[in-house]
């Protein structure tokens, strides 16, 4: 393949291409820069003929078309080749340096030149004629000057100068769409939540507390009466304790974190020193309480030294004193977990095993008022950012968010788990919780949805008995049946660390693109996925069918099976 | 003069003693801390002090409000205030100093205009609460970054090119040389001719960032270079008729429609990949969106092919003969091909028919053009018209204008400007604006070539035309059609190899996919309203009911002794009454308004009322 432009020898009188070589040089490759002063130097040495385009043939059959003088002003240049060229080496320097000046400086230059004649073949129209006339004309070039825009160093940083101009970023929302679509499959890609499995514990985990103070630390008892405390940076057993015979009912940390205080099956109730104990000491606790009953489950108040412990009967005791301060009840029942509020340090809330939940004031010797569901409830849990909403773990597979001035509608109601879930605990932001389950998987759910964003499992993990999610909201604990505890991320797809600004910057825009086209189809099916294990799959198909079967109004005359809302089916009464 | 009394300041100098023992008597206080009780001041107004001793303003509303109030009760007196207290919302510094221009800079609601998304006439949609205050949010958040955006205008670097003649004097009588010899050096180097009389009529085509050129002659002369530096990058000849030249998404790949098939080739001239499924092409256009490489063959087809993953995407039979007028809209990236019986119709790989078929020409359409905004088209056919459509609405004739010769190219500049080439001469016409359409009154520049024109394009980012012609490549002046500013992430003429890899990384990524593309681009960000009634109606036939519907209205039972059954009856019955008031009216209203319509397109306004109208239905 030959090419015009590349050729060794040229052939005599046949210097077609465009950088011919330099007279007299002997360049076999001829494309070197072409200055403007090169192209001067050649337009002023005559260029051979064959360079020299012929006058145009047609250009006198268009002068003469009929219309062409009516409407069209004359191709002006026509015949001339070497525009960069002076063609006239008598012109005064003064100007054209002057007009270079001007041009480069200021980017604008005003010119006065005389319009050189041409050919009087060319010009059509007599008004038109105005050679020999002094003209004025403003132009301006865009003309950048590199050195703003290119890096003076390669120490330096790219300069990347931007123009928002919608005309220059055209198809703005499908790109962003194409780029919520990665991220969402990224965010897939990258949804690790798993983190550690905590063993050493001899029997089921029954009950965890956090420590208040220290993030590290996670205290659990089991269910051979064993406590133990962890770190959760080591992910280490940092301390074992045999607490109770028989289960270790409830634990919880005092607020100074200086001790923690457990209940068991043996009806007593036991507080222990944060720190082990010293060399030579033997491993006891603080205090010791005998009860009458067998205690299942413990809280301690968020400011003050009192705390409070359920069973028969919710009893308040002051740290200091061997008998409660006060214990209300009711109706007879047991109570299978109490809650003090975290913000109205006085309020309590409770459930018990005859389907209700019951809240109390302390400071007042009765209970307030209390709502009963159609099953029992296993534990509360209330927000920590808003005073009057706590959630409810039912044995109904759902969970209840009440609002505690209007119990007879839960503000929202939970479901996607497939069997009774036995603990709820909320992120310390207030805006989401998780919930473990018996279906042997966690779920995170926000508290204003319905459904959960989240499901945890693993093969090994067994019936969930208690969850909690630590102080920092990042992290998910959850003590199982088959002796681990699970550290989990609280958002599968985090990178753990320090992030960068850059990082933290692409983040966020990602996260925002995510929330902009969450509802595209394509989309949400992605950001919906999760693999689910066979049980609790074919758990949530069976269900279904059912429930579609069950549905009475589909298949009864309109208007005769009356419409009741999710929310109002589970609520049998609220007593005050 | 100033009623209030800071603090004083450490070197500041001595306070006088007064103020001393009144500091003592009061509680000690800081500097950053606002006095608003007024001292000697109402005792004894004295003469205005100098700014040594003005007070600082104290920030915020609540204490300019607490000045004016003490101002008012306190110093009737003071005729004459010091200029600073005019505008009590200006704040000054600890220095004294004041901001001249307090508050944020004000910008121009075109500008603003420009960056809008959303339409602020458009209501929102009826929908629940919740829904409702998240749409206001977004509409709040949607202007505020138009406004940034708009306000970030100021920060652009240059300014676009301009000509203009002496008083009023028609630019079209400018030649190339003056404007070569007027401008600087830089600039006049930018004006070259390429004469390649041999492989004769030449396409050509510039990268996207505007800094390389392709071109391939008709008798198989194929050249890449960098035309600003003047260096080759390749040079090779095919041995075939070239029919067209495309560089793909950057400028390392080129594409050939060459006599038998389609070839893509490297900047180093180097055959990569001969496409035989794309043959007798003669036309190419590139998506850079999209990777997709539309060629429109002899054969009739028009075929996308997929350059990121080598795929043909869609093949579509344009069933009109051959195809060999085509340009592509930069704003939808929908092809328009141009067909002898003078229709242009508009394409998407999605669809198997035209979306859009447009009647432009008697006679068969020659050229087509699209401009960067997506707003106008320019046609001319062989009825020797130049046409300008609106492609917002219902594709209507703008303006038109008969050419002596006809159009056989035409291009769109970047700032709108389009060029026209008539054998051997270009005409260049300028609207008024950016975003108006070219006024096709009088040309803006002319030029005559050396040969009869076959390739034409406006160099993106440059004030630069490349005319391919039979006599080889004309590279003209155009001052004013080039976008002045640049976006550094989106196409940058200096970029190095580095930003050019993370460029080709980012665009691979984000490569949208062809079925998205529509008439409209904005509507994947719209609420597909069609599907959604399809949804809640299966939704209701699953349930059996309406879960949104309105619930009937319940009375509630009031105090004791007013909750008989015939009061809640009666109250029930009120209700269901107003609401079927409310129906009626609403319906009256709108069949009234149906007749007045009715009415009004009946009766010819303005004239007898002829004989003939019983006929009229």
């Amino acid at each position: 393949r030959r090419s015009p432009l590349v050729r060794a020898s040229p052939p005599p009188g046949s210097a077609r291409g465009l950088w011919r070589p330099r007279r007299g040089s002997q360049a076999a490759r001829i494309c070197h820069q072409v200055t403007p002063a090169e192209v001067a130097s050649e337009g002023r040495c005559q260029p051979p003929p064959s360079l020299r385009p012929a006058l145009p043939t047609n250009a006198p059959a268009l002068g003469r078309g009929r219309d062409r003088t009516a409407k069209e002003p004359p191709p002006a240049s026509a015949g001339r080749q070497n525009y960069g060229a002076s063609q006239d080496p008598a012109k005064p320097a003064s100007v054209r340096s002057s007009s270079h000046v001007t041009g480069s400086s200021m980017g604008k230059a005003e010119v006065a030149c005389g319009r050189r004649r041409r050919g009087a073949a060319l010009i059509w129209n007599p008004s038109w004629s105005s050679a020999g006339r002094a003209t004025k004309m403003k132009v301006k070039m865009l003309s950048r000057n590199p050195d703003n825009y290119v890096r003076e160093t390669k120490f330096d940083l790219q300069r990347v100068p931007r123009n928002y101009d919608p005309a220059l970023h055209p198809f703005e929302v499908p790109r962003e769409y194409v780029r919520a679509l990665n991220a969402t499959k990224l965010e897939r890609v990258f949804a690790k939540p798993f983190l550690a499995s905590l063993d050493g514990h001899r029997d089921g985990v029954n009950c965890l507390a956090k420590h208040p103070k220290n993030l590290a630390t996670v205290l659990s008892g089991a269910c051979d009466g064993e406590v133990r405390i962890w770190n959760l940076t080591q992910r280490k057993c940092i301390r074992t304790i045999q607490a109770h015979e028989g289960f270790v009912r409830g634990i919880c940390t005092r607020f100074c974190g200086t001790s923690f205080f457990t209940v068991g099956d043996d009806k007593t109730v036991k507080q222990w020193k944060m720190d082990g104990p010293g060399y030579g000491e033997e491993e006891e606790p603080l205090h010791t309480i005998l009860g009458k009953t067998v205690y299942t489950g413990i809280d301690h108040h968020w400011k003050e030294a009192v705390f409070a412990t359920c069973g028969q009967q919710v009893d308040i005791w002051d740290e200091q004193r061997t008998n409660p301060i006060c214990s209300m009840t009711w109706g007879f029942d047991s109570i299978s977990s109490v809650k003090f509020n975290p913000i109205e340090t006085f309020l309590l809330g409770s459930c018990a095993s005859d389907r209700n939940i019951v809240l109390y004031d302390m400071r007042q010797a009765t209970p307030l008022k209390k709502v009963i569901l159609d099953m029992r409830t296993n534990t509360i849990c209330w927000n920590p950012m808003e005073a009057f909403i706590f959630t409810a773990a039912n044995e109904d597979y759902n969970l209840y968010t009440f609002d505690m001035r209007a119990l007879d509608t839960p503000v929202m109601v939970h479901m996607d788990h497939v069997s009774a879930v036995l603990d709820v605990d909320y992120s310390p932001t207030g805006k989401e919780f998780v919930s473990a389950s018996f279906d042997k998987s966690i779920r995170i759910f926000p508290v204003d949805k319905s459904r959960s964003r989240e499901v945890y499992h693993t093969k090994r993990m067994q019936h969930v008995i208690c969850v909690k999610w630590t102080s920092d909201s990042k992290y998910i604990m959850c003590g199982s049946d088959e002796m681990n505890i699970r550290l989990w991320k609280a958002n599968a797809s985090e990178k753990l660390g320090v992030l960068t600004s850059r990082e933290k910057a692409a983040k966020d825009y990602n996260q925002k693109l995510k929330e902009k086209f969450q509802h595209h189809p394509h989309i949400k099916r992605i950001a919906r996925h999760r693999h689910l294990p066979k049980s609790i799959y074919s758990q949530i198909q069976e269900q279904r069918i059912m429930k579609e079967a069950l549905n009475r109004i589909k298949h009864s005359k309109p208007g005769s099976v009356p419409v009741v809302s999710e929310k109002k089916k589970h609520i049998v009464a609220v007593v005050k | 003069v100033g009623e209030m009394e800071t603090a004083p300041k450490p070197g500041r100098g001595v306070p006088p003693k007064k103020d001393k023992l009144q500091t003592k008597r009061k509680k000690p206080r800081r500097y950053w801390e606002e006095e608003t009780v007024p001292t000697t001041a109402g005792v004894s107004p004295g003469p205005p002090r100098n700014k040594k001793n003005r007070e600082l303003r104290p920030r915020g509303a609540k204490s300019t409000h607490i000045l004016k109030k003490s101002r008012i009760s306190k110093k009737p007196q003071v005729q004459k205030k010091p200029r600073e207290w005019k505008n009590p919302e200006s704040q000054r510094s600890l220095s004294g100093a004041q901001d001249p221009f307090p508050g944020p800079a004000p910008v121009p609601v075109e500008v603003v205009q420009k960056f809008c998304r959303i339409d602020k006439s458009r209501k929102l949609p009826q929908s629940k609460a919740k829904t409702r205050s998240r749409l206001e949010v977004a509409e709040a958040e949607e202007e505020e970054t138009s406004i940034k955006a708009a306000r970030s205008e100021l920060l652009l670097a240059e300014e676009p090119g301009f000509l203009e003649g002496e008083d009023g004097e028609d630019t079209a009588k400018i030649c190339q040389a003056d404007i070569v010899e007027a401008v600087d050096i830089a600039s006049a180097a930018k004006h070259f001719d390429l004469n390649l009389r041999q492989f004769g009529p030449y396409r050509l085509n510039y990268s996207r960032t505007g800094r390389h050129l392709a071109f391939g002659g008709r008798r198989g002369h194929v050249a890449a270079l960098d035309w600003v530096t003047k260096k080759l990058m390749c040079e090779i000849n095919v041995m075939e008729a070239v029919r067209d030249i495309r560089f793909l998404h950057s400028e390392a790949l080129l594409a050939v429609a060459q006599n038998r098939w389609l070839h893509i080739y490297d900047n180093q001239g180097i055959e990569l990949h001969c496409i035989r499924r794309c043959d007798r092409v003669t036309r190419l256009e590139f998506l850079p969106f999209h990777f997709l490489l539309a060629t429109a063959s002899e054969t009739g087809f028009l075929t996308y092919l997929d350059v990121s993953v080598g795929k043909i995407v869609a093949a579509l039979n344009a069933r009109a003969g051959r195809l060999d007028v085509m340009s592509q809209n930069p704003y939808n990236a929908v092809i328009h091909l141009g067909h002898s019986n003078g229709t242009v119709s508009l394409w998407s790989p999605a669809m198997k028919e035209p979306l859009a078929k447009i009647l432009c020409h008697r006679g068969g359409v020659r050229a087509v053009a699209v401009d960067s905004t997506g707003t106008y088209m320019a046609t001319s056919g062989l009825d020797h018209q130049l046409k300008i459509f609106d492609l917002r609405g219902t594709f209507q004739p703008l303006s038109a204008r008969t050419l002596p010769h006809g159009a056989g190219h035409l291009a769109f500049s970047q700032r709108g400007l389009l060029v026209a080439g008539m054998g051997d001469v270009v005409n260049i016409w300028a609207g008024q604006g950016k975003a108006s359409p070219p006024s096709l009154e009088q040309p803006y520049l002319t030029h005559r070539l050396s040969g009869p024109v076959h390739g034409l394009q406006f160099c993106p980012f440059e004030d630069v035309l490349g005319v391919g012609h039979s006599g080889g490549i004309t590279s003209m002046l155009v001052p004013g059609a080039a976008e002045p500013n640049f976006d550094g992430l989106e196409s940058n003429p200096y970029r190095s190899r580095k930003q050019r890899q993370e460029w080709e990384v980012k665009a691979l990524l984000e490569k949208v996919p062809a079925e998205l593309i529509c008439l409209d681009p904005r509507a994947l960000a719209e609420v597909d309203v069609i599907s959604l009634e399809q949804r809640k109606k299966e939704q209701i036939e699953r349930l059996g009911y309406d879960p949104e519907a309105k619930a009937p209205f319940q009375p509630k039972p009031k105090q004791k002794g007013r909750s008989s059954t015939a009061s809640l009856v009666k109250r029930k019955r009120k209700v269901m009454d107003e609401e079927h008031r409310d129906k009626v009216r609403q319906s009256l209203e709108q069949q009234q308004q149906l007749q007045q319509k009715k009415e009004a397109k009946t009766k010819p306004t303005g004239a007898w009322p002829s004989a003939l109208d019983r006929f009229v239905r």
